[in-house]
């Protein structure tokens, strides 16, 4: 590999540390890592997120409040935080028998699901809270006064247009979520930031292996972004310009 | 299981002196971090939003590809490049928090430019013509007629960004800078209280954050007269009805 200037300094570019010996492994494991790490939290995500945007709208007070205080006291506090509270902190209060299982499952990785369904959670809530909002009352009325019952007009009507409502922030917050699994590294677990490290400390060649890092999630991120739009375009509502809020942080 | 909260009183200076506000020995510190990131964000960001929206490609083009690519990228990486870069660029080895503070700045100001270009949008076109009219410049048109209107729509987002970039900035404790959290990393270290540590931070963190989304809550309310009529404006209408 020929020397090159590069920013006025010599450096060796050396692009083939990424396929060498075990070095390409490394990567396609710690693509798989991110995508099972970001599948597995996106899942439970969700059902937090259904879960607790329902709940914040039942018609009794104590169930009302715990919502709140989990949405509100999750999605506050920086991912790290709940990270390492999950792995160093929390697992000593767990009974018995799910201590044994994570031990043998590997603490690391369930550690950093459940951080991460956690916070994004409490995160998806708002993003379905605000898409079940934006939905005029008058519609559910419209709908029970063609002689649907509540139940109906739930099922028939307004889910499904929430649903096609919350596509683009739910998108949003499927990517953050995805680039958030990056910060699993700070435990352990070996995704793709953590093995684009590993090359870099195995060859010293920063350059090359964080370049690798940083287009696999381009790619990534790109690729599943396309496909949303492609998927928002076909589920969009027509006569509709406003978009539903912007995921919030 | 027992707990020790006595921890947190007998560590509380390192970790509020030190971590949460950055004076003693370790330089570092979430806020002197978090306020200068928001400042100087802020002014990128609004340089970056202005790009975007320029007719010149070679202006608009480039900007579009700053904001994709960062909001392509985790920040974690973010922070590794600039780790690696910088000492390559310069020669010489920065503090950690000087590295921290070039990469906020960089990643954030792609979402905030977005923000501001969003902000922008939402101003009339008839004000762009009518300042025109007037005789304004570019830069004075900007200033004194499009900005302070796009400012005042933007502002519940802005401020959700900046609570993003709150809780990010505990990310510098990856590269080793002391912030709050790798204060609380290190007492937990030392005393094995895990738990206790953690939950205090999260506390602390969720003391600033919540605070600030509250703040942006009342903004919203107070800058939207359309959507949410303000008190004296609802005292106002009710005395006249009184009256009528």
């Amino acid at each position: 590999m020929p020397v090159t200037a590069f920013f006025g300094l010599q450096y060796d570019f050396q692009w083939s540390v990424l396929w060498t010996g075990e070095h390409g492994h490394w990567l396609v494991q710690g693509i798989w890592t991110t995508l099972r790490l970001s599948a597995l939290g996106w899942v439970f995500a969700g059902l937090l997120g259904i879960l607790a945007g329902a709940l914040r709208t039942v018609p009794f007070a104590p169930l009302r409040v715990l919502a709140t205080f989990y949405v509100e006291f999750f999605r506050n506090v920086p991912l790290l935080v709940w990270l390492f509270f999950w792995y160093f902190g929390a697992p000593q209060f767990f009974p018995r028998t799910v201590q044994d299982w994570f031990n043998l499952h590997g603490p690391e990785f369930w550690s950093a699901v459940v951080g991460l369904s956690v916070y994004h959670g409490a995160r998806m809530s708002e993003v379905i809270r605000a898409g079940i909002q934006s939905i005029p009352k008058t519609l559910l009325e419209a709908s029970v006064a063609t002689g649907l019952s509540v139940g109906q007009a739930y099922r028939l009507i307004i889910i499904p247009i929430a649903l096609r409502l919350i596509v683009p922030p739910a998108t949003n917050e499927s990517l953050n979520l995805l680039k958030n699994s990056s910060l699993a590294l700070t435990i352990g677990v070996a995704e793709l930031t953590f093995m684009s490290r590993q090359i870099e400390t195995y060859t010293a060649k920063a350059f090359e292996a964080l370049t690798a890092g940083t287009l696999i999630y381009l790619v990534l991120c790109v690729g599943i972004a396309s496909v949303m739009g492609q998927v928002e375009r076909y589920f969009r509502i027509p006569g509709l310009i406003a978009r539903v809020g912007r995921a919030e942080h | 299981m027992s707990f020790d909260w006595g921890i947190i009183l007998a560590n509380w200076k390192f970790l509020l002196l030190q971590g949460l506000m950055g004076f003693g020995a370790f330089g570092g510190g979430t806020l002197r971090l978090a306020i200068p990131a928001i400042v100087l964000g802020f002014i990128l960001g609004v340089i970056v939003g202005l790009c975007r929206l320029a007719h010149r490609p070679w202006i608009h083009y480039p900007a579009v590809l700053y904001v994709e690519f960062f909001r392509g990228v985790p920040l974690v990486m973010v922070i590794f490049w600039f780790w690696f870069l910088i000492p390559q660029i310069t020669g010489q080895r920065l503090p950690e928090y000087t590295v921290a503070l070039t990469a906020f700045v960089v990643f954030e100001a792609a979402y905030l430019g977005e923000i501001v270009r969003a902000g922008i949008q939402s101003v009339p076109r008839g004000q762009i013509d009518a300042a025109t009219a007037g005789g304004l410049s570019y830069g004075q048109m900007m200033v004194h007629v499009i900005l302070p209107q796009a400012i005042r729509n933007m502002m519940p987002s802005l401020v959700t960004q900046f609570i993003v970039l709150f809780k990010d900035t505990s990310l510098a404790s990856i590269i080793g800078m002391m912030d709050l959290t790798k204060a609380a990393q290190t007492v937990s270290q030392r005393e094995i209280r895990p738990f206790e540590m953690y939950l205090f931070i999260a506390v602390v963190y969720w003391i600033f954050t919540y605070s600030m989304s509250r703040f942006s809550q009342w903004l919203e309310v107070r800058m939207s007269p359309e959507r949410a009529p303000t008190r004296r404006a609802a005292l106002r209408e009710a005395a006249r009805a009184a009256t009528a």
